[in-house]
């Protein structure tokens, strides 16, 4: 079966600095991938290179076979892969509900996704949803930026770190929210530094180190050791 | 003898100076883009309109109507083919190519018409006087003034109420999140410099109806833009508005008290508004 999403070989430069170096990553429809690793191992850079905000060799990032990874950030969108970006980044001159709009304004695929059902899933922005977008909390802010990426009715949603900076008790009703969004049919990326809450998520996880997969596997298959070994390039 | 009368003028007046700043404004606002060709343009928008007068024998209310799509085209293919390409980090390239533009513009335009001054004739309108009670005024001040709020209602609602003018907020937030979106920056800036021609078209109509215009014209109207947008506040709509009134009343008073002094009044209003308040009237909260 031709996977949903494959990256073979990808690399990525900013500037003169390599941060990816080959990372071959598949994504079965159906399926959530956590991306995990230090600081600086290169999970932003894998999913902004998926997304199309840093370009690469078409090849290089397949969509059910097809060569994307030339394409403009605006045309991989197009093609259903939409991204919760680090920092939640809602564009501060929207309210809520124009910061939702927005998001399923290009495309309109056919979904379970709409103001009224993200709503439903995140029912404080109903109440909130004539505020500017930047004035919302933290959590409330996430919840904005995951139903954002939702109006499109993805095919797959790339979600970078969308646990940083919230408090516990807002990650988990955050996380709460994801098996409805599995259940809507979308397939996920998950960046994640909560090693945690990733392999509870997860159906299979990548450890990047230093821009290079050093693990992967099912989240029942891998052992403390190993991850600590992924993680810091020595085992514990 | 300064009175209502001098006051009254000076606002209509001011409408026609935030129509040549309206355009300005709106680019400004979405791609920090300063378009020093702007008052170009309405000129050469002013020979567009008269050269379909003359040729077809339109009124030139309708004329203009002819005007705005090929204005709007004209716009969009502008800032497709080379305005996008100046965008980036570095302000500078935009103000050099604009400037250029300007140039160009202006030695196109008297190659074309000669450097002889015209006007569009607008018949008896240009004569006719309404009375409001308390004074009595030109017709074609008080449709300029009501086509300046008209044109401001109509970008504020296509600014508010639509999904373009939700991409242009968005693009003008950030371009990036904007283009994970969906969006293409490159197509949004487009079409904000085609919707800019549209009020240039609108502008160019009554500048061309109002006055006489020859090709070199043009940066002597984008100074007025300038100032008006300055004092109303980078990017804010209802505050260019503002500005270009504050510059028309300033203008009339000074001539009602000595003739000479009616641009340089203008220019002193101008002065004193930045001393006072150097990010205008109505800043923007994040800029």
């Amino acid at each position: 079966m031709t996977p949903l999403l494959e990256t073979r070989g990808l690399t990525a430069n900013y500037g003169d600095f390599r941060a990816l170096f080959g990372v071959d990553i598949t994504v079965q429809p159906g399926e959530t991938v956590a991306i995990i690793g230090a600081n600086g191992a290169g999970k932003t850079t894998l999913l902004r290179a998926i997304a199309g905000v840093l370009r690469s060799a078409p090849a290089q990032v397949l969509h059910h076979g097809a060569p994307i990874g030339a394409l403009p950030a605006d045309q991989v969108m197009q093609r259903g892969i939409s991204m919760v970006p680090e920092g939640r980044r809602l564009f501060p001159s929207l309210s809520v509900e124009e910061n939702l709009l927005i998001g399923g304004q290009t495309r309109r695929a056919k979904g379970p996704w709409s103001l009224a059902t993200v709503y439903d899933l995140f029912p404080i922005l109903r109440e909130r949803r004539h505020s500017p977008g930047t004035a919302l909390s933290g959590g409330q802010q996430q919840m904005v930026a995951i139903g954002r990426a939702l109006m499109a009715n993805p095919e797959l949603m790339l979600c970078d770190e969308i646990s940083l900076g919230l408090a516990p008790v807002v990650i988990r009703d955050i996380y709460a929210a994801l098996p409805q969004i599995k259940a809507g049919g979308a397939s996920l990326v998950i960046v994640e530094q909560d090693i945690a809450q990733a392999l509870r998520v997860a159906d299979r996880v990548y450890c990047l180190m230093e821009g290079r997969v050093t693990l992967t596997g099912r989240p029942a298959d891998i052992t403390r050791d190993a991850i600590h070994a992924a993680y810091f390039g020595a085992p514990a | 003898m300064i009175g209502v009368d001098t006051i009254v003028q000076g606002v209509l007046l001011g409408g026609l100076y935030a129509l040549f700043a309206a355009g300005l404004s709106l680019v400004f606002g979405i791609m920090r883009l300063v378009n020093l060709a702007h008052g170009d343009l309405i000129v050469m928008g002013a020979y567009l309109i008269l050269i379909l007068v003359t040729l077809s024998g339109l009124n030139p209310f309708l004329a203009a109507l002819v005007a705005a799509p090929l204005m709007f085209g004209l716009g969009w293919g502008l800032q497709r083919l080379v305005l996008n390409r100046t965008l980036g980090k570095d302000i500078l390239p935009p103000l050099l190519v604009t400037f250029g533009l300007s140039i160009a513009l202006q030695n196109a335009l008297l190659e074309g018409f000669s450097a002889d001054s015209r006007k569009i004739s607008a018949g008896g309108l240009e004569t006719a006087s309404a009375d409001l009670g308390i004074v009595t005024v030109g017709v074609m001040p008080l449709l300029t003034f009501a086509s300046a709020i008209a044109v401001i209602v109509g970008l504020n609602a296509l600014f508010y109420r639509t999904a373009l003018g939700r991409a242009f907020r968005a693009v003008s937030d950030d371009p990036v999140t904007a283009s994970l979106m969906g969006i293409r920056p490159a197509h949004v800036f487009a079409m904000a410099t085609g919707v800019a021609m549209l009020v240039v078209t609108v502008a160019a109509l009554y500048f061309g109806m109002r006055a006489n215009f020859d090709p070199a014209i043009g940066p002597a109207r984008l100074i007025y833009a300038f100032e008006a947008v300055i004092i109303g506040g980078l990017g804010s709509l209802w505050g260019t508005l503002a500005g270009g009134i504050i510059i028309g009343v300033a203008q009339t008073v000074g001539a009602a008290v000595n003739p000479e002094w009616q641009i340089l009044a203008g220019h002193v209003a101008f002065l004193l508004v930045l001393l006072v308040r150097p990010r205008g009237l109505f800043p923007r909260a994040v800029d």
